[in-house]
């Protein structure tokens, strides 16, 4: 199987993209499927005359919601509690798996269905049940193909986005054994559909995530388009599902906003297939047990960073994905993260406590069309510059500054410019230094030592043989009229 | 204490010291000042719609428009041709899908279980069907709470006529009945009407399951009933 995607141990985003950008049928798919999700979203956008208050009301839920977690989370607790929903609490991810692999457990079964969540990739669920003995079945379409296909999921609503259909068919071909399975998407549906209608009718558990966590009412919304997470989350007796406290809203209302932007943000349709809402159990209609683990890892910081606090308004709809040219020409699997795309390049790196992943706030040309399209108006450019800050901060403090060539070379530059008398010789020793580097076209494009990540993703235009000041000073007064 | 107990409240306290902020009323609070945030007044700017654009003929044209978008079938009647009407959506129905056997929650009137089928009765006889038999079922005839014109949207609820969630998940067919009063325009409305009953279980249907995972193609049938038919009741 392939290693599920840890930021931790991820190559640079510039090394791995270098490799992803050679695949050129991993960037048709994501060419093309990029291309038509965003036409279908323009369309089902443009039809509405109120997008932008739409916008501003998600916004300003999300921002209160935040500003306020302690109170609403624990209102969720207590209504979801009083409701017959069992609430548990996980500070990190280890936490979180320990939790759901002791839950399921309990229930003496060895096996469960899982919804498409982000959060149980976030902290590589699957992994944690199958080193326990647990066998997970992923129901979802997409992570389906990812679990069947070992593969890793590369975008935060359509998973296999970056798979066409004749890859598809030879993983279910392998994999379910169905030598004479087609090609058409039809076929590859229905071959799903027949390979997990058994597992939903057999397994007692399932696993999932959830979209919204209701505090005014304790309930949970799961929005889906296949039916397999109405499977989940109906038919086992017990339901077990993992969210970040992040994903409260403070009203039932409020989901009158959140149901319009996602559907429309996330698939270009007006309303996804399938939308469910609960609270805690209903006796003769679903689960008896219902379990809701409210997991931390790392949010509790995002949130303490007022410049950055706004990464958790995201209500994980890709459309900045979609959107992103960096996104579209690498693929998900760049970002070394679950989180891909604008979203992931400020989510992945704060998740790590800014330990790893600092390289993906700079996997962005600051573009703004993230910004754009984001349902919940993230200024996401804003958060990666405040992120870069934060990565040099960081890398420059203490010690460890000292030795930093970067800062040292900034250091030796502001010098140098601000003094005339250094600025003209280094001008000169530029001009002597640089004569071996420059191609026949007067472009540098390679640099040796660490001055060579500026030539790796770019040319540099070589120093003129005569500076303007020069020039400037050669024509003489005589020219002065 | 258990080191869950011990979780929660290290991470309402990391919570709180992230969001404490001398210029809002936190401080009120941590000087004792209780502030209980079910009555705090909704500060929220909701300038989006929440009503409709046209007129009633309007709304029902575009609930039938989004309906037929997402490919499922939809016959308007009044409400003494319920039965009628019903047994003729289920016989168009009956050869392609052999719809033999279908399901109807308690609360359904008889009138929308046409005689020609066998019907089954969830929970009649204190028997509520099992998944493996309810897999038996070829479909599924339920009520709804309300329909969104805007979005296309039925939205089911546990109460009579409608029934448990699975009955309108696990078979492949499901014909659902709509009074026309029960139609509103937008997705705020819908919300406002389901307020008081929003601790039921509640499913948004709108239109048949599907996916988009194959090249973002909307494909119709995954899990969920691949067929959905709608019968809108006039009132009389």
């Amino acid at each position: 199987m392939s290693a599920p995607l840890d930021p931790a141990t991820a190559p640079t985003f510039p090394m791995a993209a270098r490799t992803l950008v050679g695949d050129t049928q991993l960037r048709k798919n994501v060419r093309h499927a990029t291309d038509v999700i965003q036409a279908k979203r323009r369309r089902v956008v443009d039809e509405m005359p109120d997008w932008q208050a739409l916008r501003e009301s998600g916004r300003q839920i999300r921002e209160h919601t935040m500003r306020h977690l302690d109170r609403y989370l624990e209102q969720f607790e207590r209504n979801c509690t009083a409701a017959g929903g069992v609430v548990h609490w996980a500070a990190d991810a280890d936490e979180a798996r320990r939790i759901i692999v002791r839950l399921v457990q309990q229930t003496g079964s060895d096996e469960v269905i899982k919804i498409k969540s982000m959060t149980t990739e976030e902290i590589q669920l699957n992994k944690a049940l199958q080193a326990a003995g647990i066998k997970a079945y992923e129901t979802d379409l997409a992570e389906l193909i990812i679990q069947l296909g070992e593969d890793q999921p590369s975008h935060i609503v359509v998973p296999a986005l970056h798979k066409n259909r004749q890859q598809i068919r030879e993983i279910f071909r392998s994999t379910m054994n169905l030598p004479d399975l087609g090609e058409s998407p039809q076929d590859l549906a229905d071959a799903a559909r027949r390979f997990l209608r058994e597992k939903f009718l057999r397994v007692r558990t399932g696993v999932g995530g959830a979209n919204f966590l209701v505090a005014e009412t304790g309930g949970v919304c799961v929005t889906e388009s296949e039916g397999n997470g109405r499977m989940c989350l109906t038919l086992p007796e017990t339901l077990i599902a993992v969210a970040g406290i992040d994903k409260i809203l403070p009203r039932y209302q409020d989901l009158e906003v959140m149901l319009q932007l996602l559907p429309r943000s996330a698939t270009g349709e007006r309303m996804n297939p399938y939308n469910s809402l609960w609270t805690g159990v209903h006796t003769g209609d679903g689960p008896t047990s219902f379990h809701l683990v409210l997991m931390d890892n790392g949010r509790s910081e995002i949130l303490a960073d007022e410049e950055a606090r706004q990464t958790l308004y995201c209500i994980r709809c890709g459309a900045c994905q979609n959107v992103c040219p960096v996104y579209r020409q690498t693929g998900g699997h760049a970002y070394g993260s679950v989180y891909a795309g604008p979203i992931g390049a400020i989510l992945t790196p704060q998740l790590q406590h800014m330990e790893h992943a600092q390289s993906l706030p700079y996997a962005s040309s600051l573009c703004g069309a993230c910004y754009e399209v984001c349902p919940v108006k993230i200024d996401i450019p804003e958060v990666l510059i405040h992120l870069r800050n934060k990565v040099v901060e960081q890398n420059t403090a203490g010690i460890k500054g000292l030795f930093d060539a970067e800062a040292a070379a900034m250091k030796t530059m502001a010098m140098i410019f601000r003094s005339e008398r250094r600025f003209r010789a280094a001008q000169r020793l530029g001009r002597m230094a640089q004569s071996p580097l420059v191609g026949s076209d007067g472009w540098i494009h390679w640099l040796p030592g660490f001055a060579g990540g500026w030539t790796q993703v770019r040319d540099l235009e070589s120093i003129p043989k005569e500076s303007f000041r020069e020039w400037w000073e050669k024509r003489g007064a005589s020219d002065v009229r | 204490m258990s080191a869950e107990t011990s979780s929660r409240s290290a991470i309402l306290a990391k919570v709180r010291a992230a969001i404490k902020d001398k210029h809002d009323e936190h401080d009120k609070h941590a000087a004792g000042e209780t502030r209980d945030v079910e009555n705090t007044k909704d500060t929220m700017t909701r300038n989006y719609r929440t009503q409709a654009l046209g007129d009633r003929k309007a709304v029902l044209d575009r609930l039938v428009d989004r309906l037929i978008d997402y490919d499922a079938h939809v016959a308007v009647c009044l409400p003494g041709e319920l039965a009628a009407t019903v047994a003729a959506l289920l016989a168009r129905r009956a050869v392609e899908l052999r719809l033999r056997r279908l399901v109807a929650p308690q609360g359904l009137p008889a009138s929308a279980m046409p005689p020609g089928f066998d019907f089954v009765v969830d929970g009649s006889g204190g028997h509520l069907l099992t998944a493996a038999e309810l897999d038996q079922i070829d479909g599924v005839v339920t009520s709804a709470t309300i329909a969104i014109a805007e979005t296309g949207t039925l939205v089911l609820q546990n109460a009579p006529g409608q029934g448990r969630r699975a009955l309108s998940l696990v078979p492949d067919y499901h014909c659902c009945i709509v009074a026309v009063e029960d139609i509103v325009a937008t997705v705020p409305e819908a919300f406002a009407r389901l307020q008081a009953t929003a601790s039921l279980p509640t499913t948004f249907i709108s239109g048949p399951s599907a996916t988009a995972d194959i090249e973002m193609t909307r494909i119709k049938g995954v899990h969920g009933p691949r067929f959905l038919d709608v019968l809108l009741v006039r009132s009389a």
